[in-house]
């Protein structure tokens, strides 16, 4: 299966910083999955050889890491904290907020695969609560009506 | 995103370029960036360990052990090669501080990671970076990239003869892996699950290497300890606690952030001066005083001074410098309950007492908070957490059990006032506080 240049040149580039093939599992992981969407079978089945490892071998680590998923997303997957420092200052009403918005649960998807949300742990912005991310981009000291703004954003980018 | 604050009693040492642009690497050498690794070059690997021995600087992670101590148990001669690792899996609850580091000094971390190497002859730097900070994984990638071109990187380390290759590495979502032997694991491309000690990473580590683990806000220290000398770091904490650290204050407060101040800094003075005190009226009810798996202080044992030793004195922990504070419409029971979520959602599954600890606490506190709690469910929520304490691999089952074990005794009567299906109390908590001073 066929990845990007920019992926081949960090798989190549990371291979020579590690004494063990094996080491370069977990972020390739991430980087496949950012570029495919999810970790279909043929991804898992392609890194296993890579790394000469099984693809159970790779199953096996993937069910570990929270980030990694083997099922399709949405193009835009809303994080939303809920952990202590974010729960004191309106997390759960954030993420209701969220739910009812889009219309999905946790780990739900929308009909037009546009978003998929997620209740997720600490994500380190704690001091800038409720926080959420949006793929990778942080979203911080959010109310829902700044919620609302930021999943419109998103859609007018996604829908364009 | 994730602004900057202070205050005038901040003093400013790991935290002196944020904001100043430092990711530039010109820039950073403008602010006197790579002068600690070359005197740290001309330095005996002894000397440099000692300093750093001498300053009192002890883990920002957590464990709080002198930094210095864990450098001089790596074995002058190893067979295999020996490493550098620093845990940037910054994930404790109310912990935000390293990525503040790796986003506004890079260069500091890089330096501090090369000065770790010099002091025990490992000639490889990891810099592990949680997956979901994937942002600064590209800044450290670009710092990284900026250093071999100048030559402070590679070989021949600024003419040094000396060879230190750095390399980023990145995560993908797990808590547990912020402790050092599942730190390993991940870095070796596998679960996340704690190894036995002894022996410790500093003997058998990375591949069987010896390997020195520290906090990212630790080896950002070591440069400015190299700099200024162990004495002055030293003197800026109470004795045996030198130093600075970032405190990460966040809760109920009117100006939550990051602020750096001496340790042994007075918690009281924390929240009201420093982060502007309770909004809406409201009073303290508790403090969670460095992370989530800390013990929680009640508002009357808030008179204490914000340092290792201090904190251990008064029965909880100063942690990874999360402080979250929580006001008096906090409900203790939802927020043990949220705590043991997360514990359980992040318990490898490894060690029994964790993974059935968790998963049963959990269980009884969702329980108990919906009003489905009868009396003896208090003693066995204690109970049960207390048998989990030291009975696991790593730390997290404590990390479960201490705030529960706390929370329990020194909140028992909002346990009681659950009982006999009466709803809970405290509905208003979770209220968005919009009189936060801080803009967005």
């Amino acid at each position: 299966m066929k990845f990007s240049d920019q992926f081949e040149s960090r798989f190549a580039e990371m291979l020579t910083h590690y004494p063990t093939k094996r080491s370069v599992l977990v972020p390739t992981l991430l980087f496949a999955q950012d570029e495919v969407g999810f970790l279909s079978d043929e991804v898992i089945h392609e890194l296993a050889g890579r790394l000469d490892l099984t693809d159970l071998e790779v199953r096996n680590v993937i069910s570990y890491y929270s980030m990694l998923t083997t099922k399709p997303r949405g193009k835009y997957n809303v994080q939303v904290c809920t952990n202590i420092a974010c729960m004191l200052r309106g997390s759960d009403e954030l993420f209701e907020h969220c739910k009812e918005r889009l219309g999905i649960g946790h780990k739900g998807t929308t009909p037009d695969g546009l978003f998929s949300l997620e209740e997720v742990e600490c994500i380190g912005a704690c001091s800038w609560a409720p926080a959420a991310q949006v793929n990778y981009d942080f979203h911080e000291n959010l109310t829902p009506e700044k919620m609302d703004k930021v999943l419109d954003e998103y859609k007018k980018k996604g829908t364009q | 995103m994730a602004s900057l604050v202070s205050h005038p009693d901040e003093v400013k040492v790991v935290s002196k370029r944020f904001g100043q642009g430092a990711t530039s690497l010109d820039r950073y050498l403008e602010l006197d960036g790579y002068k600690a690794v070359q005197k740290a070059l001309g330095m005996q690997p002894d000397a440099i360990i000692n300093e750093v021995k001498n300053s009192g600087l002890r883990g920002r992670g957590g464990a709080g052990f002198n930094t210095g101590m864990k450098w001089s148990f790596v074995p002058k001669q190893s067979p295999k090669p020996k490493y550098v690792l620093c845990n940037g899996d910054e994930s404790e609850p109310g912990t935000c501080k390293d990525r503040l580091i790796l986003q506004h000094d890079p260069h500091t971390v890089i330096e501090g990671v090369t000065i770790a190497g010099l002091s025990v002859g490992a000639h490889v730097g990891y810099i592990y970076i949680r997956g979901e900070y994937r942002y600064l994984s590209e800044i450290m990638h670009k710092a990284i990239k900026d250093a071999y071109a100048r030559g402070f990187l590679g070989k021949n380390i600024f003419g040094s003869g000396y060879d230190f290759d750095v390399y980023w590495h990145g995560g993908a979502g797990a808590y547990e892996v912020g402790e050092e032997s599942a730190l390993m694991e991940s870095l070796e491309g596998k679960r996340g699950i704690p190894r036995i000690r002894p022996p410790f990473p500093a003997v058998i580590g990375l591949w069987g290497g010896p390997t020195i683990i520290n906090n990212v806000e630790t080896l950002a220290s070591v440069p400015h300890i190299i700099m200024g000398g162990a004495d002055w770091y030293a003197g800026l904490g109470p004795p045996k606690n030198g130093g600075t650290r970032l405190f990460c204050l966040s809760g109920h407060l009117n100006r939550p952030g990051v602020y750096e101040l001496p340790l042994g800094y007075n918690l009281r003075k924390m929240i009201y001066d420093v982060a502007g005190g309770i909004p809406n009226g409201r009073k303290l009810k508790a403090v969670v005083p460095g992370g989530s798996s800390t013990p929680v202080l009640t508002a009357t044992e808030t008179d204490v001074g914000m340092d290792f030793d201090s904190l251990a004195k008064a029965g909880s922990m100063l942690g990874s410098g999360g402080v979250v504070i929580l006001d008096d419409a906090t409900c203790m029971v939802k927020f043990a309950q949220r705590i043991m979520k997360f514990y359980q959602h992040e318990s490898c599954g490894w060690c029994i007492p964790c993974r059935e600890g968790t998963d049963w606490l959990k269980k009884t506190l969702t329980r108990f908070h919906a009003g489905g709690g009868i009396k003896k469910d208090i003693d066995n929520i204690q109970y049960l957490a207390e048998n989990m304490l030291g009975r696991t691999f790593c730390p997290l089952g404590d990390a479960a059990a201490m705030p529960t074990i706390s929370i329990v005794k020194k909140f028992r009567k909002e346990f009681e006032d659950h009982l006999e299906g009466r709803p809970c109390p405290y509905k208003e908590m979770g209220v968005v506080q919009e009189s936060t001073v801080m803009a967005d």
